[in-house]
């Protein structure tokens, strides 16, 4: 199982509380995790990375070990510990707006 | 019996208000979409019980929300707005080129005769249609390759398409207006543009006529003249009579004519509202005084409504798509502030009462007509 943590507006938008969890993957990566996320939660698409494209959106970052791997390359494997669903994937909206 | 339902778009969440045909007492939903930009929400025509909500953040852009059920409850539809073709370049701020880039919806139009088809008016300035009731849209295109698409510019808010007004008898004749392009139609249903924007001008310009370039702010008409259009423009108010193919200025009298909003009367269509703002670089009322102007005469001759309105310490702006009027006899007429305000008239604009104070700054008011 991989575990995934999402920001307020977009946990109310796909009508989910607490944790989303997919199914295990093999090697996940970003990709592979947005990828799945995306599959379960269609009102997700575009909220995240760009359609089309799949480029991230700007206030858009990633953190997994307590780590900002916002800039690795998307299809980097995931740390072991996501992986195995020790740890969360973090999809954080960046502090900003008013 | 009959009623208004009124569709309130905000900084924070979206708001219906509703009320008896009397107008005197009115509800209050929401919010609704909590902390979302809610830019524009609309009523099909033909059902009023759809309804169409654009909802956006800076963080995850742009979500379009249906409702079937009259705001009751919601589905998250289509956001996927992809320009047709190789998109191209419109001029930036600083004159040079910058590639069309889709970041939200402005302004939410359902067709006049069938509840599944909505035009939606985009930023970075597009215009796209769905005819599956919001699931997937369509640009059409051919507004935005109109050769003179690289010259468009941005204002302040944005290179937006914010207007758009379906003529009630021919459907193939349709208007929109881009900040800061200009008022343009169509007369084949969206397929070919025209820039109808002769008569207007605007001193930011060098070439003060130029075909486009124009900061127009909002146009509006009555649909029993669907010939006459009238025009809040960044300065200037303006009125056609011949479908937009040429423009007179009618500001006369009005203590400024800046401003953002335009409406027309449902019943008289020489009635005509507006609300000055100082200027371009103040965005507030003149004298601190919330003043809706009308005029009886289709412009140049105005009145202030102030009855019912702050007339001190007032400085709240009014954006162009949070004014509207309901169908209701006699006419009622409603607007939105930046300061949370949302204000009614039962009898054309002759008395105010504010329906509720504190919201978050209005982006945008509709009002459905309900039997």
């Amino acid at each position: 199982m991989i575990r995934v943590v999402l920001p307020h507006h977009l946990r109310t938008l796909a009508g989910v509380e607490g944790e989303v969890a997919l199914d295990a993957q093999e090697r996940p990566t970003q990709r592979s995790v947005l990828d799945a996320l995306e599959a379960s939660y269609p009102v997700l698409r575009g909220t995240i990375r760009d359609h089309g494209t799949a480029k991230r959106r700007d206030f858009i970052r990633f953190f997994a070990c307590g780590q900002d791997i916002t800039l690795d390359p998307a299809d980097d494997p995931l740390p072991e510990r996501v992986a195995s669903g020790e740890e969360v994937f973090r999809v954080v909206g960046a502090m900003a707006g008013g | 019996m009959s009623g208004v339902r009124l569709l309130v778009g905000t900084r924070k969440g979206a708001f219906i208000l509703t009320s008896d045909g009397t107008r005197d007492d009115w509800n209050v939903e929401g919010p609704l979409f909590t902390g979302w930009e809610m830019y524009h929400l609309n009523g099909s025509p033909v059902d009023p019980d759809r309804l169409y909500a654009s909802q956006s953040t800076g963080w995850h852009g742009q979500v379009v929300q249906r409702s079937d059920d009259g705001g009751k409850t919601w589905e998250t539809v289509g956001n996927e707005f992809t320009y047709d073709g190789v998109p191209g370049t419109h001029q930036w701020y600083d004159g040079t080129q910058h590639p069309w880039e889709f970041a939200r919806i402005w302004h939410l139009e359902p067709s006049l005769t069938d509840a599944d088809t909505v035009f939606a008016g985009v930023e970075d300035a597009a215009l796209f249609r769905s005819t599956d009731a919001g699931q997937t849209w369509q640009e059409l295109s051919g507004l935005r390759d109109h050769e003179t698409g690289p010259q468009w510019q941005p204002g302040a808010g944005g290179l937006c398409l914010h207007s758009i007004i379906i003529h009630p008898d021919d459907p193939n004749r349709m208007f929109v207006a881009i900040s800061a392009a200009g008022a343009f139609r169509t007369d084949d249903g969206g397929e070919t543009w025209q820039p109808i924007n002769r008569g207007l001008r605007s001193n930011e310009l060098p070439d003060e006529e130029r075909e486009v370039g124009h900061c127009v702010h909002r146009i509006a008409m009555n649909p029993s003249r669907p010939d006459t259009l009238f025009m809040q423009k960044h300065w200037h108010v303006m009125r056609s009579d011949d479908g937009g193919d040429s423009w007179q200025k009618v500001s006369g009298n009005l203590p400024s004519d800046f401003g953002f909003p335009i409406a027309v009367h449902p019943h008289e269509p020489e009635t005509v509202y507006v609300v000055p703002i100082k200027s371009d670089s103040e965005h507030v009322p003149p004298d601190g005084k919330l003043r809706v102007y009308r005029s009886k005469t289709g412009g140049n001759e105005w009145e202030a409504l102030t009855n019912g309105l702050p007339q001190e310490h007032c400085y709240v702006n009014i954006l162009r798509d949070a004014m509207t009027v309901d169908r209701l006899d006699p006419g009622g007429i409603y607007f939105g502030t930046t300061g949370g305000q949302v204000y009614a008239s039962p009898d054309g604009g002759d008395n105010w009462t504010a329906i509720v104070h504190d919201l978050p700054a209005v982006l945008s008011v509709e009002a459905q007509t309900l039997s």
